[in-house]
Parts: C-alpha cells; sequence; structure tokens
C-alpha cells in the first residue's frame, strides 16, 4: 500500500517557555513583538501536567527557556518532576537571576546542563546590546555553573555589531571554561527582523569570522567544541526548520499554545490548540496546527519538484510568511525561490549600512513598552 | 584519560545520560540538547559500563550472556570509538 501520510515519530524535544518575562531588553530577542500582551502564564501543576504527557509520547529532552525561566520562583520544583520523569533537562538561561543558592537547588532538583547565553566578550558590548549591566553578573554564573558540575554550553548570537569580535568572544569562552560554544547567526523573526538592517552582517564580516573560528577549532582540538551556525540569508540554502514541522519539536509558550515552533504562532490563517485544553497527545497527532506543514504534501513549485525537498522541507514556513507573506511558499533564502531577490536586497543594503555609524539607524529594545507600541 | 586497556573501568562520560526508552525501543545516550539512539550491542555494551567493571569483565559478561566468543576487538573498539565522542570516560 502506499504510505500517503508521513510516519509520525515523537516529540523528542518539549520546549517549555515557561515564560516572556525577562530582565534583558535584547534586540535579536525570538519571543513575539507582541509579548507584553500575552501576560498569561501557566501554572506549575499545568507545566507538571504538559511534562508527564510529554515524556508518555517519549519526548526526551527538556528546555526551559522564555524569556528568563529563572524569574518563575516554581522553577526548581518544574526541573525536579522533569528530571524524575527521565527528562534530560536543559535550563537556557541569561544567568540573571540564579545565585549561589539557587544554582544548588537546581543541582538538587537534578538539573542537567545550562546553556549560558552572552551577547558579546567585552563588558561595553554586553550591556549595550542587552540594554542592561549585566556581564560581570554573567562571568559569576559561568563560575556557578562550572562549580556545580555542570557541562557548560555557552551561546553567543552573532551579528553585526558584535562578528568582528568573534576572536575574543571564542577566547572568553576558553577562559571560562565551556565545554561547547554556539555562535549562533541571528535569525531573522521577531525583534531581530525589526532590527535586520542593522543586524546582517556583510559577506566579507562572516568569511573572516569563519576563518577565525577555524583557526580556534584547530588549536583547540577536542577542548571545547565550537558550533557555528550559519546564516541563511547568506548562503542561498534553506535550513531544515526545526528538523521538519511537527517531526520532533513541540513548544509550549508561557500562556499554553503550544506549537511547532517558538515563532509559528505569526502564521495566519493557522491556529494552535492550548494545553489548558487539549493533551499533549491529541494536540502533537490531531490538531490541523501540527499537521498543516508535516512532510511535504502542502508544498507548492518551486519546491514541489524540487530534488531537496526531503532535504530542506522546502526551509522555515515563519520565514516564508515574514519575507514572502505565503507561508506555504519557498523559503526566500532559497536561491531557487521567485522572491529571493528580497534576501540579496536585504544582505546588500546592511553591507551599505555598514559603512554608517548605528545612531542613524536606532535599535529596537525589546522592552514591554516597545511591544505595546508596536503591536497596537 | 590513559590510554584504554582491558583493565580500564569505563563509566558514562559527565554530561551525559543513558536510559532505555520504551517507546523507541532503544538504549539512548542524552547529552545537551541532544541525543543518540543506540544499536543492540552498544546498548549491551553501554548499560555494563558502570565505573566499577573492567572491560575484560564486560567482554567476559557479554560472552556469557549471549554465548558469542571473540567480542574483544569489537567491544575494544566501541569502547575507544565512544570515548572520542565524551560517551565514555575513565581515569
Amino acid at each position: 500500500m502506499t504510505q500517503l501520510a508521513p510516519t509520525i515519530g515523537p516529540p523528542l524535544w518539549l520546549l517549555a517557555e515557561l515564560t516572556y518575562r525577562c530582565p534583558l531588553h535584547c534586540v535579536f530577542c525570538f519571543n513575539p513583538v507582541d509579548f507584553a500582551k500575552q501576560e498569561d502564564e501557566l501554572t506549575t501543576d499545568d507545566w507538571i501536567r504538559v511534562l508527564r504527557q510529554g515524556r508518555e509520547l517519549g519526548a526526551v529532552q527538556c528546555g526551559l527557556s522564555g524569556g528568563e525561566p529563572l524569574v518563575r520562583d516554581d522553577l526548581e520544583l518544574i526541573v525536579a518532576e522533569a528530571h524524575r520523569l527521565g527528562y534530560y533537562t536543559n535550563l537556557l538561561t541569561s544567568g540573571v537571576g540564579l545565585t549561589e543558592a539557587r544554582a544548588e537547588a537546581l543541582k538538587a532538583a537534578g538539573l542537567d546542563h545550562v546553556q549560558l547565553s552572552f551577547q558579546d566578550s567585552t563588558k561595553e558590548m554586553n550591556d549595550f546590546l542587552s540594554h542592561t549591566k549585566t556581564f560581570a553578573l554573567k562571568s559569576r554564573v559561568a563560575g556557578m555553573i562550572k562549580s556545580q558540575g555542570w557541562p557548560m554550553v555557552m551561546n553567543v548570537v552573532i551579528h553585526r555589531l558584535n562578528i568582528d569580535h568573534i576572536d575574543r568572544i571564542i577566547a572568553m569562552a576558553v577562559e571560562m571554561g565551556a565545554e561547547y560554544l554556539e555562535l549562533a547567526n541571528t535569525q531573522y523573526y521577531s525583534w531581530a527582523f525589526l532590527n535586520r538592517d542593522l543586524l546582517l552582517p556583510t559577506h566579507e564580516q562572516l568569511r573572516h569570522a569563519e576563518e577565525v573560528t577555524d583557526a580556534w577549532r584547530a588549536k583547540l582540538g577536542d577542548k571545547m567544541r565550537i558550533f557555528f551556525v550559519a546564516p541563511d540569508y547568506h548562503e542561498g540554502k534553506p535550513k531544515r526548520c526545526v528538523n521538519g514541522w511537527g517531526s520532533m519539536f513541540l513548544t509550549v509558550a508561557p500562556d499554553g499554545t503550544a506549537l511547532p515552533c517558538h515563532t509559528a504562532k505569526m502564521l495566519p490563517g493557522l491556529s494552535f490548540p492550548s494545553v489548558k485544553q487539549h493533551s499533549l497527545r491529541e494536540i502533537w497527532f490531531e490538531s490541523e496546527g501540527f499537521n498543516r506543514y508535516r512532510g511535504t504534501g502542502w508544498m507548492k513549485e518551486p519546491c514541489v519538484s524540487c530534488d531537496q525537498r526531503e532535504v530542506d522541507l522546502g526551509g522555515c514556513r515563519c520565514q516564508a510568511y515574514l519575507l514572502a507573506q505565503d507561508p506555504a511558499a519557498a523559503d526566500p533564502v532559497c536561491v531557487k525561490s521567485p522572491h529571493h531577490a528580497l534576501v540579496v536586497e536585504a544582505v546588500e543594503r546592511a553591507g551599505t549600512l555598514a559603512k554608517k555609524p548605528v545612531t542613524e539607524h536606532p535599535l529596537v529594545f525589546r522592552d514591554p513598552a516597545n511591544s505595546r507600541r508596536l503591536s497596537v | 584519560m590513559s590510554d584504554l586497556t582491558l583493565e580500564s573501568q569505563p563509566r558514562v562520560g559527565p554530561g551525559f545520560r543513558l536510559q532505555w526508552e520504551p517507546v523507541q525501543d532503544c538504549h539512548v545516550l542524552l547529552y545537551p540538547e541532544g541525543m543518540v539512539k543506540l544499536n543492540g550491542s552498544a546498548g549491551e555494551i553501554m548499560k555494563r559500563c558502570d565505573g566499577e567493571r573492567t572491560v575484560a569483565a564486560i567482554v567476559d559478561d557479554l560472552e556469557k550472556t549471549f554465548a558469542a566468543q571473540g567480542l574483544e576487538p569489537d567491544v575494544l573498539a566501541f569502547v575507544e570509538m565512544a570515548a572520542k565522542q565524551r560517551w565514555l570516560a575513565w581515569s
């Protein structure tokens, strides 16, 4: 018999976005621009129910993120339950709010790993990009992570304003004893999309950053692994977004909306169920939101006849919507997309703007006031 | 970490966790933001790596459990490979 629908595997990765509240105001934040209107948060009991249902479906990785997850004072309870259920627990944090006492409590609760985000290697740039004074604190937090024996994954979001400091960024990660360093080129959604003209690096900057990264890799060997997450705008190749819509990632937003990725809520004409009304099993297997872009059946040209369709699955639906106003279009970063010129133009414009001072084009910081202003 | 010998006592590496997953019907190795699905023999070797048993004892146990012989080269090769991936470590 011909198989018409793809086999649906388990949601291996459960990302719990515990809150949109955050002490930082990063200009590349992937939280929705209208986060300030979404103040509703699931209770501790809701989260524990979600964790149990996820584990029954076969989820093994649990990411606890936000916003800043440490602003929830039930984080330790949630971690303890996740650990007891058999998840590998990952805390994705800016470090703001982590004290020695909380680090100890999280360790005792069974937290497996902390991913600490940095904005840059220098105090001035870190504080400027996150719009707060946090660099000294983050350095202290890195020390706490090491002393609790957690493997340390350091994450630095890369863009035009910090990409030329990449040598110093890698040196900092080595000094702080990171086992893994993720140099994640900015993905242009939400706040980063608003600030795209100021954040997109030039081709030359990228090439240089890759050379510097390769030199460090050769020097460090196995001591520290460096992941350089390539920027899709520059490569002409779409990414296999979240490894395929509804294939392994399940995100639960602070208010309980279940999403195939953390930005999918922006897509028009699609409703996503809430964990308050539905079980994760119903959501994962039966909801329209999770089934709409599963596999390749939704594709049109040029994707439908492309020999790469099973490899990249047409790229990212949110990016198709943001750039081509059509969530079923080929991801415009693809050279085969009829909208690819928009991406080329954006990178070229960035090259021109890069020669001018930043003050001419102010960055929009992610904060509640800007969020309310932009979501009217 | 010293070179691998039959007297080495491998254990699951720091930051990694080995567990049986009924939904996937296999052992998996979990690490920060990732997972490796282990095939049957890899799972059988890894679950015996408790930091106390020596490689020789693990080989012996596997040969008894599965009524097999001559597993030593395969086990050594796997443990060596797993150490490169940081899945296993010993002192």
